[in-house]
């Protein structure tokens, strides 16, 4: 079909200036304002009429402002710092009212938007729509798509939790690849060479600030392209007869598209309640044997990645993608011709169709390695075991200055000041901590006289369960006074 | 079929007509009322969804966060010998959003006529200064509005509303404990905030 056949004027007539100036005329006129407003945006005509294959690109801006909005109240909570990133996260989580769901309702709308993505971009591709002079609306939306993997790369690190840490570790190594400029491209996206809170602080400017400021400028081109060059309409069909069957945006495709929104709440808000998303224990960096995994849309790339070998790595890692990305973009330059049937461009849609297919088997490869390799099933098993773990211990406040609690103990009782002085002999502090708070060998004791009654402290000290001591605690011996002593000094480590 | 607005006219030619202005009007039947049914529903939909986002945002405002424990402020023994009012510290620990703080907050320990150990919160219940003793005047000064108080915490002048707010204590095993709780300001009674 010709893509002219259907031409569109875009010169919309505003409501007069207004001839009296009194202040509810003045009123009166600009409703006129808003009633022309409406009428531009509801009166787009849609050639052949409306159409559910057209629901995609409402969609997709339904699901970016329930991004603005989640994201913005999540701020509410969140700190973008190594040290507290992960537990106002565990905070909105375990703690906040509500929290839990519309950290989901973030989460899963990331996954969503990348969904919805390949829909509108396939409906956009069969229906030959980026042809003609919808070249630019087509590459502007090219620009959306990058924007949003780079959203949902950036605001995978935030929780700070194992897995954001090393898939993040994993994702920015990827750059090194680039030759000359590699190495300082990921320094300067990790601020330093190694992760950490600088790292944290420029995801966060990307994710909250710099991206999102594109991605709203970029979005208003695309839109503002898009009622420019109209909407393209069914890939077939005359176009006298499509004139005639022209139907405006309003009533019935702003229905199709509330219903779809309608959907798309439905869904991410089932999914939230009863399937709400997880947060893993705390980064921790010196975790040798911890198996990252990227989110699902990138596992294809991330097992395509384990096929190239350090010599071809730069071809496979870099020049492949690089070409399929500009075959992408460059599509409405390379397939010129006016058709837009798809069964008559098979060389494009079977292109399209085997990047399509290929990204899904390299996924399900992976799966299937995943479940089958015997060195890694089990880690990522005893990774989901953690995590579980994690998300059913209550939430633990930061303790701000908890050497400070000791001392204040030690200060103010003179009793448990003598069980501080045993503590001290005993060389307890060696494993957990002269602030209290464990080390790597042992847990805090922090909160340890909450959990237990002194008879309870009494015999784990005499005598420590199996798991104390497979972690190296040994039984304490001491005299009755400065065991008494010992353990109202704990008791009162709160 | 000339002007562009009138493309879409197809369809809906039958509930169309020419306006003044050059304006294509609809019958208001059927448009306005799917219209309303459509921002009612849409409305609907959006209360729904800004419940949770509500209760995310209060979270802070409907849970208690302070804790109220009883501290310890020294051995009897040692207050015993007190003569005028003095000041002493206790470290409370504080829930704040999702850290656990120890603040330290001060208080005054006295004796009243019968010879009874009393604290007294340093708050000044006019409006959150911190009350000083002043020996050479023998009263309590608030820096701030100059409201005055007697050793035992009674109100002398100035603006606050009632007298110093008394702290509940106890003895145990020889050591004084405070129960520290904070109390509204400008009321004419003390009332405890959480």
């Amino acid at each position: 079909m010709a893509e002219n056949s259907y031409v569109f004027g875009r010169e919309r007539r505003l409501a007069p200036p207004p001839s009296e100036p009194g202040t509810l005329n003045r009123w009166i006129d600009r409703r006129k304002y808003v009633d022309s407003f409406l009428r531009a945006v509801l009166d787009e005509a849609i050639p052949g009429g409306a159409s559910l294959a057209y629901v995609f690109g409402s969609g997709l801006l339904y699901l970016l402002l329930s991004q603005v909005i989640t994201g913005m109240f999540l701020v509410l909570y969140y700190v973008p710092s190594a040290d507290h990133a992960h537990t106002t996260v565990a905070y909105i989580t375990k703690e906040v009212t509500s929290g839990s769901f519309i950290r989901s309702i973030h989460a899963y709308g990331s996954s969503a938007i990348v969904i919805v993505l390949l829909l509108h971009v396939t409906q956009t591709f069969l229906f030959g729509s980026y042809k003609g002079r919808r070249k630019l609306l087509w590459l502007a939306g090219c620009a959306l798509f990058a924007l949003m993997l780079g959203m949902s790369f950036t605001g995978y690190l935030l929780p700070w939790d194992q897995k954001a840490y090393f898939a993040t570790t994993v994702g920015t190594n990827i750059l090194t690849y680039i030759p000359f400029v590699g190495n300082s491209l990921k320094s300067l996206l990790r601020g330093g060479t190694e992760m950490g809170t600088l790292t944290l602080s420029r995801f966060f400017v990307l994710h909250v600030f710099l991206i999102p400021a594109f991605i709203f400028a970029f979005v208003a081109i695309h839109v503002f392209m898009f009622r420019r060059a109209g909407p393209a309409g069914p890939v077939q069909g005359e176009p006298e007869a499509l004139k005639q069957s022209t139907e405006p945006f309003y009533p019935k495709q702003v229905l199709y598209d509330l219903i779809f929104a309608v959907l798309i709440i439905a869904g991410l808000g089932l999914l939230a309640h009863y399937a709400p998303v997880d947060l893993g224990p705390k980064a921790n960096p010196a975790d040798t044997q911890y198996v990252p995994r990227p989110e699902w849309y990138y596992i294809p790339v991330f097992q395509w990645l384990k096929y190239w070998e350090s010599g071809l790595a730069v071809l496979g890692i870099l020049v492949i993608p690089a070409f399929v990305g500009l075959l992408f973009v460059a599509l409405p330059f390379l397939d010129r011709r006016p058709e837009r049937r798809p069964w008559k461009r098979p060389v494009s849609v079977s292109i399209y169709g085997f990047v399509f297919i290929a990204l899904g088997a390299l996924g399900a490869i992976s799966h299937r390695h995943d479940l089958r390799d015997p060195s890694i099933a089990p880690q990522l098993a005893k990774q989901r075991a953690d995590v579980e773990a994690f998300m059913k211990k209550p939430f633990e406040p930061e303790l701000s200055g908890p050497s400070l609690i000791a001392a204040t103990v030690a200060l103010t009782n003179p009793v448990a000041a003598k069980g501080k002085k045993v503590f001290d002999q005993e060389g307890c502090a060696e494993c957990h901590g002269e602030d209290l708070t464990g080390t790597s060998a042992a847990p805090t004791l922090i909160g340890v006289g909450d959990k237990r009654d002194s008879a309870k402290l009494e015999s784990i000290l005499k005598q420590p369960t199996d798991a104390m001591t497979d972690g190296g605690m040994t039984p304490v011996e001491l005299n009755d006074e400065d065991l008494k002593n010992l353990i109202v000094f704990l008791k009162a480590l709160k | 079929m000339n002007h562009p607005e009138e493309m879409f006219i197809g369809k809906t030619a039958d509930i169309s007509q020419e306006g003044c202005g050059g304006y294509r009007i609809t019958s208001p039947s059927r448009r306005t009322f799917l219209g309303l049914l459509l921002s009612a529903g849409a409305a609907g939909v959006g209360a729904l969804l800004s419940v949770p986002l509500f209760r995310f945002l209060l979270h802070p405002l409907l849970t208690a966060t302070s804790s109220s424990s009883w501290k310890e402020v020294g051995t009897a023994e040692d207050l015993a010998s007190v003569t005028s009012p003095v000041k002493k510290l206790v470290k409370i620990e504080q829930r704040d959003g999702w850290r656990k703080i120890v603040s330290e907050k001060a208080l005054y320990v006295c004796k009243d006529a019968t010879g009874q150990l009393r604290a007294f919160s340093s708050v000044c219940p006019h409006l959150g200064c911190s009350i000083a003793w002043h020996d050479e005047k023998n009263s309590f000064v608030c820096p701030c509005h100059n409201g005055q108080f007697t050793a035992d915490g009674k109100l002398l002048g100035g603006p606050p509303p009632r007298g110093m707010d008394q702290l509940e204590i106890k003895i145990e095993d020889g050591v004084l404990m405070v129960h520290y709780q904070n109390f509204r300001q400008l009321v004419p009674h003390k009332e405890v905030i959480a």
